[in-house]
C-alpha cells in the first residue's frame, strides 16, 4: 500500500479551510472574501475526496461535483453583487455596505 | 505517489496563504489559480483523476476567469495604465512562477515514470458517472435547478446594474468617493445631503 494516510489528507483539508476562514474574517474587500469562500469550499471538497479515496467509493467524487456546481452558482451571484456594490458605493469595502438604504 | 501528495499539498497551502495576504487582487488570483492547480495534483495522487480534470477545467479555468474579468473590470480607471506598468515587474510573478515550476517538475516526473502510477485504489470516471446518474440522479436534477437559479439571478443583477449605470451617467466619478450622492429627482426641490438617513 503506497497510499497517503487519511489523516494527512484531512489535515491538509483542515489547514486550507482554516486559511480560508481567516481570509473571510480578516479581509474586508468583497472580492477577497469571495476568494476565501472559494478556498473553504475547495477544502471541504478535498475532505470528501480523501474520504472517497480511503474507502475506494465514487461517492466522494460525486459530492465534489455537487460542491463544484454550488461554487459556480455562488461565485456568479457573488461577483454580480460585488459589481452592484461597486456601482453604488464606489468601493469594494464590505463595511461600507452597512450604509446602504432601500 | 506519497511524495507527489506531500509536495503538491505544501505548494497548495503556501499558495493559498500567499493568496489571502496579497494586497493586489490580481496577484492574489495568480496565487489562487496556482493553489487550485496544486489541488488538482493532490486529487490525482489520491486516485481521483476525473475530479482532478474537473478542478483544472472548471475551478482554475471557468471560475477564476470570472474573477479575473470582474477584477479587471473594477480596476478600470485613469490609473489603470500605471498599475499595468507596475504589474509587469518580474519580482511580482516570480513567486507564482517558482511554485508552478515545482508542480511542472512533479508532472514531468509522473509522465517520465511511464506506467501511470495512480494511487493503490483509483476510482475511475466510469464508476463516478454510474453513481452520478444512478443513485444520485435526484442530486443532479437539484444541481441543475441551482444552476438555473444562479443564471436567472446573475442576469437579473446584471440587468439592474446596466439601468443604474445609465442613471449615473451625468455624475462625475472620483475614485475616492465612498458614498454615492443622491441625485436630485424631479420631485426634489434641491440637492439632498449624501449622508441623509433613509426613512
Amino acid at each position: 500500500m503506497a497510499t497517503v494516510p487519511m489523516e494527512h489528507g484531512l489535515i491538509l483539508a483542515g489547514a486550507l479551510f482554516a486559511v480560508g476562514l481567516a481570509g473571510v474574517l480578516v479581509r474586508r474587500n468583497v472580492v477577497f472574501m469571495l476568494l476565501s469562500i472559494e478556498i473553504m469550499l475547495n477544502a471541504a471538497g478535498l475532505a470528501f475526496i480523501v474520504a472517497g479515496a480511503r474507502w475506494g467509493q465514487p461517492d466522494g467524487q460525486v459530492m465534489f461535483i455537487f460542491i463544484l456546481t454550488m461554487a459556480a452558482a455562488e461565485v456568479s451571484l457573488g461577483l454580480a453583487l460585488a459589481l452592484q456594490l461597486y456601482r453604488h458605493v464606489k468601493t469594494l469595502n464590505a463595511d461600507r455596505a452597512s450604509r446602504m438604504r432601500g | 505517489m506519497n511524495l507527489v501528495f506531500y509536495i503538491s499539498g505544501a505548494v497548495a497551502l503556501a499558495a493559498t496563504i500567499l493568496a489571502i495576504t496579497r494586497l493586489n487582487a490580481v496577484h492574489a488570483l495568480l496565487y489562487l489559480i496556482l493553489s487550485l492547480l496544486a489541488m488538482a495534483l493532490v486529487f490525482f495522487s489520491l486516485g481521483a483523476p476525473f475530479v482532478a480534470a474537473l478542478e483544472v477545467i472548471i475551478y482554475a479555468g471557468a471560475i477564476m476567469v470570472l474573477f479575473v474579468f470582474v477584477v479587471m473590470m473594477l480596476n478600470l480607471g485613469p490609473e489603470a495604465a500605471q498599475l499595468e506598468r507596475q504589474w509587469q515587474r518580474p519580482r511580482l510573478w516570480a513567486g507564482p512562477a517558482l511554485l508552478a515550476a515545482v508542480l511542472l517538475v512533479e508532472l514531468i516526473a509522473i509522465l517520465v515514470q511511464g506506467s501511470v502510477p495512480l494511487a493503490a485504489a483509483s476510482v475511475e470516471p466510469r464508476q463516478v458517472s454510474l453513481a452520478l446518474y444512478g443513485p444520485y440522479l435526484l442530486g443532479v436534477e437539484l444541481a441543475s435547478l441551482l444552476l438555473l437559479g444562479g443564471l436567472v439571478g446573475a442576469y437579473h443583477l446584471g440587468r439592474r446594474a446596466r439601468t443604474s449605470s445609465l442613471l449615473e451617467q451625468g455624475v462625475p466619478a472620483p475614485a475616492e468617493r465612498d458614498v454615492m450622492p443622491v441625485q436630485p429627482g424631479p420631485l426634489d426641490a434641491g440637492p439632498v445631503p449624501a449622508d441623509r438617513q433613509g426613512g
